[in-house]
């Protein structure tokens, strides 16, 4: 079959492919549109009835139909908190590990396990979680913590094994690996001349690692950290197992809560009535609105760091 | 023995050819005739402009946003530079061999084959015909006959390059354009494709840029010295390179800088 | 004094080292017990049954498997698959050939983003609004189509990166020899590009198939085979949860058999993305 016979034939099948491919890609358009629309649209019950107020109001009845959002916020905000102070300093040390100490023989399998860790999905943690973990918290770790620490706040409810610390425990197991190897990857880029000029004007490997491959690779780290904390935020079930489902604001890390994904995740299907369904709604619009900002942040903060290189 | 007296005639007038990207000029009211069935080479420092010019003669530039041509490219009744010029039938007649050998995805057998489909049908023994004579104008035959329908990517370089020769000549262009067919491939291999370009300017007519001198010397019969976008100078091959009429073209030859 | 500056450098290089070390060895040690137990516990329970029979009610003798959950989940994947391959497919083209800095195709791209980022939960809400909810039922479509929006900007992503490796000078070989442009990007650009794609469309695959979340409120659960995938479908992953909260022993155990299963399943494909991406750079 002759194609390029003439001109125009060429031309329309050019034509109709941009138009294909183009048609396409504004479908991804009209999806988010949609999708915020819908969101947005089927909150305003709730928006309507609570305003602002849904923000910092800690009251959730189905009875009366008051709703606020704030003790979901704060668990989602508690649990990733807990999750990256426990996460980060361990994926950087198996970062370090695997980019700079272990023996040539052993990388490959390590980082490649590491990796394999990462594609388990959360809701295996999830589950290991609760059947391991929490037993763990309950029998050991939170009465040790309550029997000696109660006088700090953050550790002064009665143990449970369930609760924030415990999910952000888990939350912190789940995204170990995914900043590990991202991590392991920037440092793997820092060119060699440059590590040896370090080395040989006599420095040690953590001086080498803090003065020159951690602020040349101080974007990709960055990202990688941010990238986690995207993916904790909006983790529901590694979460929803272990945090303990429980309307209840305290300082105290021993005590259950709720996120808003595991508040969408338990209550939604339940939910009956129009105010109670448009809040858990909000509620999911919050959790995407604060996903949405902490990514966007991420991505100015890198564009910038582009710019001040001059590339 | 019958020698025909063939009058040297004119394939590709050039007539004050600019050329911009976008808001930059990189060409100059370049000025030449490319004879046919001769092989004319382009030399010059790198960014003269020499890879420009030539891509301005199959219209390669109309891919990308904000290039444009400015002139007269008169080839066999059509302007080159007018947008109007039917491309896809231009582009059969006239052929581009690029600096990295790309053998597409595909058998060798069906590399040759993908112009030939694009611009006709044929019956499968038509083809079979039609790809080998390509591949034997490439001087590829012999290494490839037992193995058409291994991928185009298992030859080696220089046998890569000579594939994407093939192709071109399967299409049977007039004209061969070849934008640094050799700097990517090792001193065995360009004096094989060196041969070969010797062979085919018989029935083709070839347009090679070039980085080396000593290359256009060897098999260029007509040679255009390129630099800063200008045409500097064109004329005989010998002539340019003994007695060089302008003070550029000799400093350049004789290695002054560039 | 200099000697003792030296020596407290060593020390803390010392400390960092064994730290570092401490770090990754717990890590290992994690994922080991993870597996291990996974597969442990989960092995148990693999049997003939467990891949052919239906749930049964707890506490019961007779014999109880996933089988409708496990059809219910290729189902579900495999569909999402065929919805969001092609859109992605073609937007990632887009991209790649046409939006490389045009404002289209920058918007587009950052939306990708967006939706990546998006949790898997809010997508299930939304797909329940506009799907379940008009549709009056949960059904495995509905299910479906939350995942195909999870692994739409997965596949945008893989295929537009894959496009850009493959260098210019190929294309232009094509069109100098007068092929009309789609014809090229058909024969030749996607040809060269389709290993990197497939792995991109694996990827994706990998990263739903344990999704849960956007399940909850689409799909839901089902107990019975599926008739249709116009009802509540069975999936592995739901059941998980379900059968892992709730008190019943024999019930836990099955959960712990799904999740051997999604975990091997998740590894097996991850695996071979990793050997097809090292047999392409072999090349």
């Amino acid at each position: 079959m002759s194609i390029a016979k003439n001109k125009k034939s060429g031309l329309t099948g050019d034509r109709v492919f941009r138009l294909l491919t183009s048609g396409f890609a504004a479908f991804i358009a009209v999806l988010f549109v949609v999708m915020i629309g819908v969101l947005w649209h089927e909150s305003q019950p709730s928006i309507d009835k609570f305003g602002f107020s849904f923000l910092t109001s800690t009251d959730w009845n189905p009875v009366t139909n008051q709703y606020g959002a704030l003790i979901a916020i704060v668990g989602t905000l508690l649990t990733t908190l807990v999750a990256m102070l426990i996460a980060l300093p361990i994926s950087l040390g198996i970062a370090l590990f695997l980019a700079e100490i272990a023996p040539y023989w052993m990388r490959g399998p390590v980082g490649t396990a590491v990796e394999l860790l990462a594609a388990i999905p959360s809701i295996v943690y999830g589950m290991w979680g609760l059947f391991v973990i929490v037993p763990m918290m309950s029998d050991w770790i939170d009465p040790w913590l309550f029997e000696y620490l109660s006088w700090i706040p953050l550790f002064s409810t009665p143990p449970m094994g369930i609760g924030i610390l415990t999910a952000g425990i888990v939350l912190a197991l789940m995204i170990i690996p995914f900043i590990a190897s991202i991590t392991r990857d920037v440092f793997l880029m820092c060119p060699q001349n440059l590590k040896e000029s370090a080395y040989g004007l006599g420095a040690t490997t953590w001086e080498v690692v803090r003065d020159v491959m951690i602020p040349y690779g101080i974007k990709g780290i960055v990202g990688a950290v941010f990238l986690g904390l995207g993916r904790a935020l909006g983790e529901t079930m590694a979460v929803t197992f272990v945090i303990g489902n429980a309307y209840h604001l305290s300082w105290s890390l021993l005590a259950p809560g709720n996120s808003i994904a595991s508040t969408l995740a338990n209550e939604f299907t339940e939910a009956d009535g129009e105010m109670y369904t448009s809040s858990l709604i909000e509620l999911g619009l919050v959790l995407f609105l604060i996903t949405f900002i902490v990514l966007s942040f991420a991505q100015l903060w890198l564009a910038s760091g582009n710019k001040k290189r001059g590339g | 023995m019958n020698q025909k007296e063939e009058k040297s005639e004119v394939k590709i007038k050039v007539r004050d050819l600019n050329f911009y990207y976008g808001d930059k000029q990189a060409l100059f009211g370049n000025t030449l005739d490319i004879m046919a069935n001769k092989v004319t080479a382009f030399i010059g420092p790198s960014g003269c402009g020499k890879s420009t010019h030539i891509r301005c003669y199959n219209r390669m530039f109309s891919l990308y946003k904000g290039h444009r041509s400015e002139g007269e490219i008169l080839f066999d009744g059509w302007n080159i530079v007018d947008p109007e010029v039917p491309e896809l039938e231009l582009r059969k007649r006239v052929g581009m061999i690029f600096q990295k050998p790309t053998p597409f995805p595909m058998t060798v057998y069906d590399n040759i084959a993908y112009g030939l489909k694009l611009h006709g049908s044929y019956s499968k023994s038509e083809l079979d015909g039609r790809v080998e004579k390509a591949l034997q104008d490439g001087a590829l035959w012999n290494e490839v006959k037992d193995c058409l329908h291994k991928p185009g990517t298992a030859l080696s370089g220089g046998q890569q390059q000579r594939l994407c020769i093939a192709r071109a000549v399967a299409a049977q262009p007039e004209v061969i354009l070849m934008d640094e067919p050799c700097s990517a491939l090792d001193p065995i291999a360009t004096a094989k494709i060196e041969e070969l370009i010797d062979e085919l300017k018989k029935d083709y007519t070839i347009v090679i840029v070039t980085h080396s001198m000593q290359q256009a010397a060897r098999v260029s019969d007509t040679t255009a010295f390129f630099y800063m976008g200008k045409l500097i100078e064109h004329g005989p091959t010998h002539d340019m390179f003994t007695k060089p009429k302008n003070q550029q073209t000799e400093d350049y030859i004789t290695g002054r800088f560039g | 004094m200099l000697q003792s500056r030296m020596n407290r450098r060593h020390l803390l290089n010392r400390a960092v080292l064994i730290a570092s070390t401490g770090a990754a060895i717990i890590g290992i040690i994690m994922l080991f017990w993870i597996l291990g137990d996974v597969a442990i516990r989960g092995m148990s329970v693999m049997n003939w049954d467990f891949f052919t029979a239906l749930p049964a009610p707890p506490g019961e003798e007779e014999s109880s498997g996933l089988a409708n959950a496990i059809v219910g989940t290729l189902l579900m994947t495999v569909t999402a698959a065929l919805i969001a391959i092609p859109i992605g497919l073609m937007t990632g083209i887009y991209l790649a050939e046409f939006g490389k800095t045009n404002l289209f195709g920058r918007l587009i791209r950052s939306l990708s983003d967006i939706l990546v980022s998006a949790p898997s939960i809010v997508v299930g809400v939304f797909v329940y609004l506009v799907m379940v909810k008009t549709m009056g039922h949960f059904s495995g479509w509905a299910g479906a189509v939350s995942l195909a929006i999870l692994m739409l900007p997965v596949v945008i992503r893989t295929t537009e990166e894959m496009l850009n490796l493959v260098p210019g000078e190929m294309r232009e070989s094509a069109l100098a020899l007068g092929a009309p442009y789609w014809h090229m990007m058909v024969h030749v650009v996607l040809r060269s590009a389709k290993n990197g794609m497939i792995t991109g469309i694996m990827l994706s695959v990998a990263r739903v198939a344990g999704e849960t979340a956007p399940l909850l409120f689409t799909a839901m659960n089902s107990p019975y085979w599926m008739e249709s995938m116009n009802e509540p479908m069975a999936n592995l992953t739901v059941t998980l949860f379900n059968y892992a909260m709730s008190p019943y022993d024999d019930w836990q155990q099955l959960a712990w058999g799904a999740a051997f299963l999604i975990t091997v399943s998740v590894l097996v494909v991850t695996i071979m993305i990793r050997l097809l991406l090292a047999g392409r750079s072999k090349h």
